[in-house]
């Protein structure tokens, strides 16, 4: 029975392993109470990471919709002018007649053309001898470059758009948005109908379908820059239009004033639109205040359950306890064992609950049509946080189990 | 060699509870169990006989005197050094088994080696051998719920001796079994001494204590003087 020389220095430890395995014999033990004691971290960390996925989720997507119209429009103002550019604001403004050529050269920038209301202006078609004048419609008059059409996304119903030739060689034409078409009872152009606007004639060459900007334009009579300057006595565009490749409106921002106006490029303002990052981190923040909190709130509940059936399982197994004592284990061996014990339960719920949140994500996404988005730290971080719930709420109960006395334990028959 | 220095040596150990009331359960301890020894310890309730079995089982500290287990002076050991002199030098038996009903009888006795970090391999082959020894090698893989209560005090010594401890803590052993099976196990203690293991037990039955090779009597935190003749026969 004896055992020669024996370390006299010897000192209580555990493996590591040993304590895993002596834990997770402890949790299988009772399968049904381990699921109950995890449940409220389940229920915690789904909550969080549900909130976070969908808020990310639908954030990512009202930015989708805000790309397709908004974010890829950029317009280029003369400073210190108000929203609308009217033909008397024309005097004060540098952008030169070419500013869609110019714009068009920049990287980034798939068209651009300028634009000016020219206000109201009496027009009709053919001349009738009726004394109500009725007609004679007043139609918005807009002067815009070739570029412009593709600027706004136009469509054509019939006939053609005019182009830069017409432009340089004033010509006198027009092309007609459906509305103003519909007044002045226009429906084909390949007889070469005349608009007359301030009782001068101008052909009409094509006709609208719809533009994606700017829908002013399906009620007026489109001219070219060129007859404008002859006719109307246009001194500068009024703006720019410029339709530019998803995510270059910043890049643009910064260029296209230095393009059109190289010597005072501060004299004009370039308005792009808010950049979809912020649009993005407000969503989220409004969406996740108030749940974040309902999920921390949720997760301290379930600490406080793994807190409690810890400690009703410290008191149960009293004699264990003191056996353990007894066959050499160190308090802190005692204290170490509870401790994995909620830890485990803790990342248990912890896993579980990510991937409740993670499925709810999905499952609403594809209810509502979304593309589910998630950080990708979000599914390692909760069941990390599951984890830190566990030990957090394990702390009381271990502290509780070291303080045990093995013979009192081992006296009570348990 | 540790054999020269008795397994237990106790001198003028007292163990005093601070009050208020202070409690004075031991006085003036002196008790050699040299090796190989068999001893009964005996006394009524409240004599201090479980003060004794806490100091014996370095799960308490004197406060007075010097225990010396194996000749190491335990008084002033840290306490994970005391933690391990326990684990390696020191096997408990209990009344009522303390078996981990959820566990196998194999994965009990390999319990008494966890903290003496012990390979797991070779904590199975010494469980199994342990089991053996006793008579229970035809129930490895049981549960101790499946067990009789013979059999269950079986597994409880088998893992008091795993680790061959220099001492042998029995704390009512036989109290929760009948005749039968009591003289089972005291054949098996008989056995264990015969091999060189050194045992103390406690008991109120004079029966068992008379199995003892002499008996250390308690009163009022004292131990009475031996009477060489009359070993232990004296019911509670």
């Amino acid at each position: 029975m004896r055992r020669g020389a024996r370390r006299l220095d010897g000192r209580a430890h555990l493996r590591l392993g040993d304590l895993l395995s002596e834990a997770g014999a402890a949790l299988t033990a009772r399968p049904a109470r381990t699921l109950l004691t995890a449940m409220g971290t389940v229920l915690g960390v789904a909550a969080l990471v549900a909130t976070l996925g969908l808020a990310r989720t639908a954030g990512t997507q009202i930015v989708t919709r805000f790309d397709e119209l908004a974010a890829t429009s950029v317009q280029v103002r003369p400073a210190g002018q108000g929203g609308f550019a009217g033909a008397d604001t024309t005097v004060r403004s540098s952008i030169p007649w070419d500013a869609g050529d110019r714009l068009a050269r920049l990287n980034g920038v798939r068209s651009a053309g300028t634009y000016t209301a020219l206000g109201t202006k009496a027009s009709r078609t053919v001349p009738l001898v009726d004394p109500t004048g009725r007609d004679v419609v007043q139609l918005p008059v807009v002067a815009v470059s070739g570029g412009t059409f593709d600027a706004v996304r136009a469509r054509v119903r019939t006939g053609r758009f005019f182009d830069d030739g017409h432009n340089v060689r004033r010509d006198p034409v027009a092309v007609l948005g459906p509305a103003a078409a519909q007044r002045l009872n226009v429906t084909r152009v390949d007889q070469g109908p005349v608009v007359f606007v301030d009782e001068r004639p101008l052909i009409i060459v094509g006709i609208l379908d719809g533009v994606v900007r700017q829908p002013e334009l399906l009620g007026a009579v489109i001219i070219p820059d060129g007859i404008a300057r002859t006719r109307f006595g246009l001194r500068a565009p009024a703006e720019v239009q410029v339709d530019v490749a998803v995510g270059a409106a910043e890049l643009i921002g910064s260029q296209a004033a230095l393009a059109l106006d190289p010597n005072q490029p501060e004299r004009l303002r370039v308005a792009v639109p808010r950049s979809p990052r912020g649009v993005q981190e407000q969503v989220q923040a409004d969406v996740n205040g108030l749940f974040v909190v309902l999920g921390a709130i949720s997760l301290l509940i379930g600490a406080i359950g793994i807190a409690n059936i810890t400690l009703v399982s410290v008191l149960e197994r009293v004699g264990e306890i003191g056996l353990r004592r007894a066959v050499g284990a160190a308090r802190r061996h005692v204290a170490a064992q509870f401790l994995v014990e909620s830890a485990a339960v803790g990342l248990l719920g912890g896993i579980i609950g990510a991937s409740g949140g993670v499925l709810t994500v999905v499952a609403v996404s594809a209810a509502r049509g979304w593309t589910p988005v998630l950080d990708p730290w979000l599914p390692l971080a909760a069941p990390l946080s599951g984890l830190a719930i566990g030990l957090l709420a394990g702390a009381y109960p271990a502290w509780k189990a070291t303080a045990i006395e093995p013979i009192t334990a081992l006296r009570q028959g348990t | 060699m540790a054999d020269v220095a008795p397994v237990v040596e106790l001198v003028g150990v007292g163990r005093t509870f601070p009050g208020p009331p202070e409690v004075r359960a031991l006085q003036d301890i002196d008790l050699v169990i040299p090796r190989g020894d068999y001893v009964s310890i005996l006394g009524p309730s409240g004599s201090g006989k479980s003060t004794l079995l806490n100091l014996l089982g370095l799960l308490d500290r004197p406060t007075a005197g010097a225990f010396r287990l194996d000749g190491i002076d335990t008084s002033s050991l840290p306490e994970h050094r005391r933690a391990f002199l326990r684990g390696s030098r020191i096997g408990f038996v209990f009344q009522s088994f303390h078996l981990l009903n959820h566990r196998s009888i194999e994965e009990n006795v390999e319990l008494a080696l966890l903290y003496s970090g012990v390979r797991p391999t070779q904590r199975r082959q010494r469980a199994a051998a342990a089991l053996e020894r006793v008579g229970l090698g035809h129930r490895l893989g049981f549960a101790p719920l499946t067990l009789s209560g013979g059999e269950r005090q079986r597994v409880a010594i088998a893992r008091a001796v795993v680790n061959r401890p220099s001492l042998l803590l029995a704390d009512e052993p036989t109290g929760n079994l009948d005749d039968a099976t009591t003289a089972q196990i005291l054949d098996l203690f008989d056995e264990l001494h015969a091999e060189g293991l050194t045992l103390a037990v406690t008991t109120h039955d004079a029966d068992v204590a008379r199995r003892a090779h002499r008996p250390v009597r308690i009163r009022d935190g004292r131990i009475e003087p031996i009477v060489a003749a009359d070993p232990g026969i004296e019911r509670p």
